[in-house]
């Protein structure tokens, strides 16, 4: 990463758990982990909670559904890091490789519901433009997408949005596919507390 | 009146985190990255890049604005406010249009019931 402080900036404790992870898991610990471990009382602790609560906790939406809207909202912002990391967690939580490939090369074709392609396209505008209107929002609702589930996928937006900006400006290491898979499986086993 | 729920509370609680709390750099200055506004240069272009165009952060703009005597762990909370300040916009906004959204619905839903 472009600071030094985030490659070697941390405590003996956290040092020894990287170290662990990376005989566990076979890979180097993800640089998207090892920003949430530096000084985490200033952004780590508070961001997991909110990307947690986002991704894993009570909402309209599953897993997989909320995996590929990161995915779709970092594809929007280029992000490398975050499109590998989250095409891969949707991938395996849908168990369902091509239905995520198809939204990420066109989202106006691919075999989904209305509602979730409804929302996915709110999420690109905003991503994009930082700004939607009150049309974009009807037209939303009227493909049966109610205000719970488009305030669900709101915070799912933010978190992406937050993350790959974080990504790119701190110059995140893009690992290759079997690194991503490893990360995926920890993602829908543990969450991102 | 819409019940405050957890993500919203736990959104409060990283901005008022960043924003409020201890930090190396100066509250105002991380204010000002947040809000992508009133930052002299270097440090104006970087943190702007974080905010439009992250993908356009360089090896140089940071280096600049290191060498120009800004520590790496204020770089770091800076860009860190400059992420959540952007995404925070985008956040609100939308919240904000889908509130008027819901308002205007049921208003009109009320006068399509009463003509008068």
């Amino acid at each position: 990463m472009r600071l030094k402080i985030l490659n070697s900036g941390y405590g003996f404790g956290t040092k020894v758990l990287f170290a662990l992870i990376h005989a566990v898991s076979r890979h180097p610990v993800p640089d998207a982990a090892k920003l949430v471990f530096y000084r985490p009382d200033f952004y780590g602790a508070p961001m997991k909670e909110f990307t947690h609560e986002a991704m894993r906790g009570p909402a309209t939406w599953s897993v997989g559904d909320r995996e590929l809207m990161a995915a779709f909202v970092s594809q929007m912002n280029a992000c490398a890091f975050c499109i590998g990391a989250h095409t891969a967690t949707a991938a395996r939580a849908y168990h369902d490789e091509a239905k995520v490939s198809a939204v990420l090369s066109d989202l106006e074709t691919a075999p989904i519901e209305e509602p979730l392609r409804a929302t996915l396209r709110l999420l690109g505008k905003l991503t994009h433009e930082h700004a939607v209107t009150a049309d974009d929002m009807r037209a939303v609702l009227a493909a049966g997408v109610s205000r719970e589930q488009i305030e669900d996928a709101l915070a799912v937006s933010f978190a992406f949005n937050t993350t790959d900006r974080l990504a790119d400006a701190f110059g995140f290491f893009v690992p290759g596919p079997k690194a991503f898979e490893a990360g995926a499986k920890f993602l829908l086993r543990r969450g991102y507390r | 009146m819409i019940p405050e729920d957890k993500k919203r509370t736990a959104h409060n609680a990283v901005v008022t985190r960043v924003l409020e709390g201890d930090g190396r750099a100066a509250r105002a200055e991380r204010r000002a990255a947040f809000e992508n506004a009133g930052l002299a240069e270097p440090l104006r272009t970087l943190i702007d890049k974080v905010a439009r165009q992250p993908t356009r952060v360089t090896d140089e703009d940071v280096a600049v604005v290191l060498a120009s005597g800004t520590s790496e762990d204020q770089l770091f909370e800076l860009v860190v406010c400059a992420a959540i300040g952007q995404a925070t916009r985008q956040y609100e906004t939308a919240l904000d249009v889908l509130a008027e959204t819901m308002t205007d619905k049921k208003r009109s839903k009320h006068a399509s019931e009463d003509p008068q």
